[in-house]
């Protein structure tokens, strides 16, 4: 039975855990037993003898007291320890699964991110990490009261078979009423916790798109769109709520008709003289005791069903294969941090989808030191073209290089040290505005409010409560997004990267800033220098539409439909390519577009 | 997170007045009270409850009479002084049976009608917090983590469920068993009864010192999984950033201390739990020796038989069990309470934009003025983004809005649409104030395109429908034409059917803009906001977008907040903030000319960017 299986895996894992829980479980159930001895003992050494003496000496009485307070802490003990190392396997079980599916999200490449919800995600390492391990809470119990059954069974068995045998039809039909249970339920829960995933995917994508659902007033459709979903979810509960509440009475009734079974049996077989009244009452008295465990057995297997579906769904995430296979080789000169690198792009070819390719054969190469523009219209492929830069995915023809060798052949962590991007947008942690910056690195507050100051973050940076210490809470909701992406830039300065590549980084930015962003990166090359004059600084891919950005680079690499069309210095292109120039002199004209062939630089000269 | 109560956030006054509020913890609220609220949101809890207390009151009397009727049987049926009884038994036998059955029944009917009752009242509380997060102001939805706002309307209802369908029906059970045998307890002795009370006195006495350190500790436990919650996201929604960092270590060391912070606190809670727990056990061993030293010197007294003794023991262990059970419960409770208390918190936070409803006045059907008088505006917590602000924009005009990164021009644009109320002061559409205006009305007729246009995971015609549920695809179609986007939607791999992704991330970022345009576009608003809304498109695009709109707009108010300062060159005014407050406002052509001004200086550095550096 797959539910056994998912506690034998728990119980393999914690063994001593297990064992100090199902010993206090042991302990436990012994002592209950014990109780019934004490009470047993009291009544003959005790109540009996007082009454008929007419007195009772003290002493007696002080034994009675200590023996049922005994009894009862010891007991106590028991319950700690079974509940205490019940929850403390459970919430094990479920920390070293969320640390494993976490471990998962972190390796699987991004091509299997993309192909997951985020709230399948999260509810995979929340909600079904919690189904998965919720029976283990019981199962020391369970346990316990299994070793207390069979004491029992041995005793109904020793004193009168047959009866015994009648006595024992309740365990058949209890494990059939459960395999029932588990057969009719276990598609329901399986419904409800998909159910439950996609109630809370839906919540999280409507609180995401919250501004949207406002400025358009859709609340109304928002939330029939959350009541239609929510409302399946309540009519599965109720079925498998209905069969629950079948399943509880029929299990609690099992062990009662079994001894009332065992009742007329017994009379018949008490009048033939094959079994003597003190048989009959000894059987029926145990087959109560055991009623007890069985039905806590019962709620253990209730759970199963629930637990099965989690675990699976859990194992799922743990056995996705995939992630970026890693080669050895290391970039040459990484000990000179700065120091431009050699980036070279030779016929890449990519898409995200079959049959729809976005970037189709594109080819061009960065000398180190040097600054590059990748200019092309809306959806030309510069965003994927940097995601490949980065090899956040590779490509599927064609190779990308820095320094001569392929990123695929570089080991894990090599391209960090030498390349840093700045997405479109930005990302920040649950974390403060060091951690954010310095991201593991290590490196001093000097460092760090140096490339604050090149992003144009120092400033803002000072006026917030704690400074370099503010907490800037999940994904810095508290911050602008032109804040964030100064951030993000700050990020990738403090790492002196070899390669810096800005995907159109500074898009919330406004231009007085993004102008002195620009000069601080073009002149930061320069301060670090440290005396070698053929030391080339930071190469620079930056995706950009502005003409200042545009005006920074040596060269401009033109990408269209998947292409790379054009490549050459601005003035060049602006003079050959009429794409090119239609995208970059766009804002020259007031009311019409520009005809290809009208000579740039006329319209801002005139503003001059 | 919590601090800010209803009533003082409530208070206006003048100037620089109250922050938006943050979203209630709903920590202040009391047990019993978040009981009875929570039942008056949820009204199906306790339809039918008396018809399921009778159920709950005969299972409990089964509870009972089941294992009397087999000890009767036993007793004198057939360990009956006289020999065997073989009739008495077999009747004896077959009513018990029938009671087994009938208490069966009974709690089979009890539990699938509280399943009902659980189920629905909870997931139209579900439902209504929904609603309830899309009602409140945006500053009051940035206050709470997306993660844990989210929770609110599923785990913490999920937990409140459970514990009405398993908690509840034994609690009553319990409570039921714990009368029932104290009275007949009573009607053995009454002084044992005494007895066996005072010896479970202090466990009910430390009841509730318990249960608030349970309450405390579980808090912990609740806060611990937000923050767990929180960074288990970051490997999902930062997954590129933390690739191309290679910081997967330090993010896994960071989610691995979250983790094992939980599971400490949890641990510790279910610790108190245990211990709680074992002191029923003790009072119990208490009642006991109790019942046995008293009943003996009772019996000595001439007041008790031994028999009797011995049956009482009998009665204290039926006492006992429910006992247990019922402080088990309100150990569970304490955890479903938590919830049901956030949940409740969360809708009694102040649904700031409140709609009037259709009592509220309508916008007329043609291009409106807008009007800000004296308008203050901070976020929660934090300093004023605006001061007193003070604005007419005639109806028909385009209107740029410039200045510096945080001047608070973005506030402007969702003061403008009603995603903010304004601290103070009031924002006036046409002479109404905005809040007086019915929601409906004014979503039809005010449109923001937000910089970030978020996307549904569905395809581009159904984003773009969400501007105008009644369009077709030949709309769609005619309406992208429009705006001069049926060339891109020429080049996508399946025309308007593409789908986006979630939060639209199959489309570039530039993209994404141009499906938010075309729903906005379709919306066919008389004001239309634009904020940053083409940021990420190229300008040879962004140029003929803008032209388009500005054709399609003539006649009608357009509001553009902007870095590009082409927007301003071509606006019929332009409105210039800085560090909260309006400093220049009038045509491009004026203000350009104010030497020194910092619309001037703004219109300097956009020109300098333009020209290729040299």
């Amino acid at each position: 039975m797959a539910g056994l299986r998912v506690l034998g895996v728990a119980i393999r894992r914690e063994p001593w855990v297990f064992t100090v829980a199902t010993l206090g479980s042991v302990l436990f159930g012994a002592l209950t037993v014990a109780d019934a001895w004490v009470l047993g003992w009291a009544t003959d050494h005790v109540v009996l003898p007082a009454f008929r003496d007419g007195e009772i000496g003290a002493g007696a009485l002080v034994v009675v007291v200590a023996l049922f307070v005994g009894v009862a802490i010891l007991r106590a003990v028991g319950i700690v320890a079974r509940r205490l190392g019940a929850g403390i396997m459970q919430y094990r079980m479920e920390a070293h699964d969320r640390r494993a599916v976490t471990r998962q999200y972190l390796a699987l490449p991004m091509a299997w991110h993309h192909r997951h919800p985020t709230g399948v995600l999260l509810s995979n390492a929340n909600a079904d990490v919690q189904a998965a391990w919720g029976p283990v809470a019981p199962l020391p119990m369970a346990v316990g009261t299994i070793a207390m059954m069979v004491i029992a069974v041995v005793q109904m068995v020793v004193t009168d078979l047959v009866l015994a045998v009648v006595g024992l039809l309740v365990f058949p039909a209890v494990i059939l009423v459960n395999l029932w249970f588990q057969r009719v339920t276990s598609p329901l829960m399986t419904r409800v916790q998909e159910l439950r995933g996609v109630v809370s995917e839906i919540a999280h994508e409507s609180f995401d798109g919250a501004v949207v659902v406002k400025t358009l007033g859709r609340e109304a459709e928002e939330t029939e769109r959350f009541r239609r979903r929510s409302e399946e979810l309540r009519d599965v509960a109720i079925r498998a709520g209905r069969l629950r509440a079948a399943f509880d009475p029929i299990l609690n009734a099992l062990p009662n008709l079994g001894v009332l079974l065992v009742l007329v049996v017994g009379v018949a077989r008490v009048l033939d003289g094959t079994s003597e009244p003190g048989a009959v009452v000894t059987v029926a008295y145990l087959l109560t005791v055991v009623a007890f465990p069985i039905r806590s057995i019962g709620w253990l297997l209730g759970d199963l069903p629930r637990s099965v579906v989690g675990f699976d769904r859990v194992r799922g995430v743990l056995r996705a294969e995939g992630g970026l296979v890693y080669g050895e080789d290391r970039i040459a000169t990484t000990d000179r941090p700065g120091v431009g690198a050699r980036l070279e792009v030779d016929g890449v070819r990519f898409g995200y989808a079959e049959g729809s390719p976005v970037l189709r054969g594109v080819t061009f190469a960065v000398e180190p030191g040097r600054t590059v523009a990748v200019v092309g219209p809306t959806a030309a492929g510069k965003s994927t073209l940097t995601s490949l830069l980065t090899r956040l995915v590779d490509p599927e023809d064609g190779a990308v290089r820095v320094d001569g060798t392929d990123l695929r052949d570089l080991a894990y962590g090599a391209l960090a040290d030498a390349v840093a991007v700045v997405p479109q947008t930005a990302f920040l942690f649950d974390d403060s505005v060091r951690g954010n910056v310095a991201l593991g690195l290590d490196v001093d507050d000097d460092a760090i409010w140096s490339a604050l100051e090149t992003a144009q973050a120092a400033d803002f940076v000072r006026r917030l409560p704690a400074g370099l210490d503010t907490e800037l809470g999940e994904r810095g909701t508290t911050l602008s997004g032109g804040q964030r992406q100064r951030l993000s830039l700050a990020r990738a300065l403090v790492r002196r990267p070899r390669l810096l590549v800005l995907d159109d980084a500074t898009s919330a930015v406004d231009p007085e800033v993004e102008a002195r962003i620009l000069g601080a990166l073009r002149s930061a090359p320069d301060d670090r220098s440290d005396g070698s004059a053929d030391r080339a600084g930071t190469t620079l891919v930056v995706v950009a539409y502005r003409r200042a950005t545009i005006g920074l680079a040596d060269e401009v690499v033109f990408l269209d439909d998947g292409r790379a069309v054009d490549q050459g210095p601005h003035e060049d292109l602006l003079a050959r390519n009429a794409a090119y120039a239609r995208i970059v002199t766009a804002y020259d004209h007031d009311t019409e577009p520009a005809g290809p062939t009208e000579p740039a630089g006329t319209a801002e000269e005139a503003l001059r | 997170m919590s601090g800010t109560t209803p009533s003082a956030a409530a208070t206006t006054g003048t100037g620089r007045a109250r922050a938006a509020t943050a979203v209630d913890s709903g920590e202040e609220i009391g047990a019993i009270a978040t009981i009875r609220r929570g039942v008056r949101h949820s009204p199906e809890l306790v339809q039918g409850i008396r018809v399921t207390l009778f159920l709950a009151v005969l299972s409990t009397a089964g509870q009972v009479v089941v294992p009397v009727a087999v000890q009767q049987t036993l007793d004198r049926g057939i360990n009956a002084p006289g020999g065997t009884d073989v009739g008495f038994t077999v009747v004896m036998a077959l009513l018990a049976a029938a009671a087994v059955l009938l208490t069966g029944l009974a709690s089979y009917l009890m539990t699938h009608r509280l399943f009902i009752a659980a189920e629905t009242g909870l997931s139209s509380l579900r439902v209504k917090a929904f609603r309830h997060v899309h009602d409140l102001p945006m500053g009051t939805q940035d206050t709470e983590r997306r993660g844990s706002l989210v929770s609110r309307v599923t785990s913490d209802i999920d937990q409140v469920s459970q514990f009405i369908v398993f908690g509840g029906v034994l609690f009553i059970v319990s409570i039921g068993q714990i009368l029932v045998a104290t009275v007949v307890m009573g009607i053995y002795s009454w002084e044992l009864t005494i007895v066996v009370w005072v010896c479970f006195a202090p466990l009910f006495l430390s009841l509730r010192y318990f249960q608030r350190r349970l309450s405390a500790a579980y808090g912990v436990v609740r806060r611990q999984v937000g923050l767990m919650l929180s960074a288990i996201a970051e490997p999902v929604v930062g997954a590129a950033v933390v690739r191309s960092y290679a910081v997967e270590s330090r993010t896994q060391a960071r989610i691995d201390t979250t983790i094992d912070t939980y599971r400490a606190a949890a641990v510790r809670a279910q610790g108190f739990t245990a211990v709680s727990f074992s002191l029923g056990g003790i009072s119990a061993g208490l009642a006991n020796a109790g019942v046995i030293v008293i009943g003996v010197w009772l019996g000595l007294a001439g007041r008790m038989t031994a028999g009797e003794i011995l049956a009482f023991a009998f009665l204290v262990t039926l006492f006992v069990g429910p006992v247990q059970m019922g402080t088990q419960i309100l150990t569970d409770a304490q955890n479903a309470i938590a919830g049901w208390r956030r949940v409740i918190g969360l809708l009694d936070t102040p649904a700031e934009l409140v709609d009037p409803g259709p009592d509220g006045a309508e916008l007329p059907d043609r291009a409106v003025d807008v009007e800000l008088d004296g308008v203050w505006f901070a976020y929660p917590g934090g300093e004023p983004v605006l001061r007193d602000v003070s604005l007419r924009l005639a109806a028909g005009r385009r209107v740029a809005v410039v200045g510096e990164t945080g001047s608070g021009k973005s506030t402007i644009a969702k003061l403008l649409t009603r995603l903010v109320d304004p601290t103070a002061g009031s924002v006036r559409l046409d002479g109404t104030d905005l809040r007086e205006v019915r929601g409906a009305s004014l979503r039809r007729r005010v449109v923001l395109v937000p910089q970030e246009g978020f996307l549904f995971d569905d395809t581009v015609l159904a984003n773009a429908r969400y501007g105008d549920l009644d369009a077709d695809e030949a709309r769609v179609l005619a309406a992208a034409a429009e705006i001069g986007l049926d060339d891109w939607i020429a080049t996508l791999p399946q025309g308007v059917h593409t789908p986006v992704g979630q939060r639209g991330e199959s489309l570039s970022a530039g993209e994404r803009q141009l499906v938010a345009l075309l729903r906005a576009h379709l919306a066919d608003p008389d004001l239309l906001v634009l904020d940053e809304a083409t940021s990420a498109v190229d300008p040879a695009l962004e140029m003929r977008i803008n032209r388009a709109l500005d054709r399609l707009m003539a006649g009608r108010t357009a509001i553009t907040i902007a870095h590009r300062l082409s927007t301003a060159e071509n606006a019929d005014e332009v409105v210039v903030v800085d560090a909260g407050r309006i400093v220049q406002h009038g045509p491009h052509a004026e203000l350009v000319e104010v030497g020194g001004s910092p619309y001037a200086r703004l219109h300097a550095s956009w020109v300098a960017q333009r020209a290729p550096a040299s």
